[in-house]
């Protein structure tokens, strides 16, 4: 049995979902190459992109594509942790803004 | 500043043994196809030798940096260094053959003492395009190196550079300490010459290795982002930057052994295998004169100690009918040459 549930080997394999679903697979796969072009934003940016939401979807095969990606690309260790903490700030922030909500609850509760 | 592998009596000093560990392990146990047999997939094998264009000759191993990725294994501690004797053969070669670049590289060319006489000799001559791969830092090793700026524009040398980013902990990771500073001062210095100003013929380029186990980005984006940072920091110019993929021998196959990298990095190279790139590879159209005289396909096989499959060894008995055509050796460190947009000494070849 397998002992964990993540084979960074299976990041390899990413292309095979096309062999059970070859329209959806392909189509799929054509669009991620299109985001990824040079655009109104460059693909150095958009990879740091990437690099941010890997982590707040805490995704180990996108973290290990896109620091190996943001290396290629001559982006810094330093870059690479300030586009972390934009994700950890709008995950934080995701989280704390959601205590209007309960502060909304107790109020409304409370005497 | 660390230590050559030769000095350091490490394994890896020994030629035939990285061959033996790029041949067995994944190789062998056909987890990754051998070289040869890719290529032959698309009936490219056996690689063939055309008609020389680049003559790269090796002036010696002797460097004043060590830097951690050195395919040459080059440092101070490192004597090997070409006799006036065997460039004046080198000299005779480019006369009668169609060669249009040559291309000095080392260690640091400049520390052979004959490399000035060289350099004069060699423009004599009329190459179109003589390159010297200098490390920038040796201009400002010494005094006596302070003039090469001059030197090298009274003699419309194209210089070449290494400068693995454009931030200094980057730099002096691989290249060690204070070389980012001393780079940056060469470069200026160069380019107060007129070396690497936008409509000067003074060619400066610089070339990019990747500063790890990872291969490197795409070569028209790469020198997009160091001219801007180059200029915006530092105001420097230059005109190309050709990007190079770390070959998996000598201190770079010692430092992914020791990182535990080797084997995914080999798994990248063949993943990233370009079946385009093979017919524009370096060794096709350059052969590599090594400090002693002897002959090799490219400076990779010359540090692996591959020599030419040919009848002729040596510079002193070149022979163009004998040479051209010739089979070109091969191991699997040639993976690296042929990943995404193909590597070689003037840059991505797909």
């Amino acid at each position: 049995m397998q002992k964990t549930y993540y084979d960074p080997a299976d990041l390899k394999k990413f292309g095979k979902i096309t062999e059970w679903s070859e329209e959806l697979g392909n189509k799929f796969f054509d669009y991620y190459a299109k985001v990824f072009e040079e655009g109104k934003l460059s693909a150095r940016e958009k990879s740091l992109i990437a690099l941010a939401v890997a982590h707040t979807e805490q995704c180990p095969y996108c973290i290990d594509a896109y620091t190996q990606d943001g290396l290629q690309r001559g982006i810094t260790k330093e870059e690479m942790m300030e586009a972390l903490h934009v994700g950890a700030a709008i995950k934080g922030g995701a989280t704390l803004v959601h205590g209007v909500q309960m502060m909304n609850k107790v109020n409304k509760l409370e005497m | 500043m660390i230590k050559s592998l030769h000095k350091r009596n490490s394994e890896l000093a020994n030629s035939q043994r990285q061959l033996e560990i790029l041949s067995n392990g994944i190789f062998q146990s056909g987890e990754l196809p051998k070289f040869k047999d890719k290529i032959a997939e698309t009936g490219q094998f056996p690689l063939k030798a055309k008609k020389l264009e680049i003559l790269q000759i090796n002036v010696g191993y002797m460097c004043n940096q060590v830097c951690e990725h050195c395919h040459v294994d080059a440092g101070p501690d490192r004597k090997e260094i070409m006799t006036r004797e065997t460039m004046q053969q080198c000299l005779e070669v480019i006369k009668n053959t169609g060669a249009h670049t040559l291309d000095l590289t080392g260690g640091a060319p400049e520390m052979n003492p004959d490399f000035r006489w060289f350099v004069e000799e060699a423009l004599k001559i009329g190459v179109k395009d003589f390159i010297v791969r200098s490390n920038l830092t040796i201009i400002r090793a010494n005094k006596k190196y302070y003039d090469l700026p001059e030197f090298f524009k009274k003699h419309n040398v194209h210089i070449m550079s290494s400068m693995p980013h454009w931030t200094k902990g980057k730099t002096d990771k691989q290249r060690g300490n204070g070389v980012f500073d001393k780079s940056i001062k060469a470069l200026q210095e160069l380019n107060a010459v007129g070396y690497g100003m936008p409509d000067s013929n003074l060619r400066l380029d610089l070339v990019y290795n990747p500063s790890g186990a990872f291969l490197p980005g795409n070569q028209a984006s790469m020198e997009k982002d160091f001219k801007k940072a180059l200029m915006d920091d530092f105001g420097i110019n230059f005109h190309n930057l050709f990007t190079i993929t770390n070959l998996p021998i000598s201190r770079f196959l010692d430092y992914l052994i020791a990182s535990e990298n080797y084997e995914d990095y080999m798994y990248a190279l063949v993943e990233a295998y370009n079946p385009q790139t093979v017919k524009n590879v370096m060794c096709t159209n350059t052969l590599s004169v090594s400090w002693d005289g002897y002959l090799y396909d490219c400076d990779f096989n010359q540090m692996l100690n591959l020599p030419v499959n040919s009848k002729v060894k040596h510079i002193s008995d070149y022979n163009e009918e004998l040479l051209e055509g010739r089979t070109i050796m091969i191991s699997q460190h040639c993976y690296g040459c042929t990943a995404g947009a193909g590597s070689s000494c003037q840059g991505s070849v797909a």
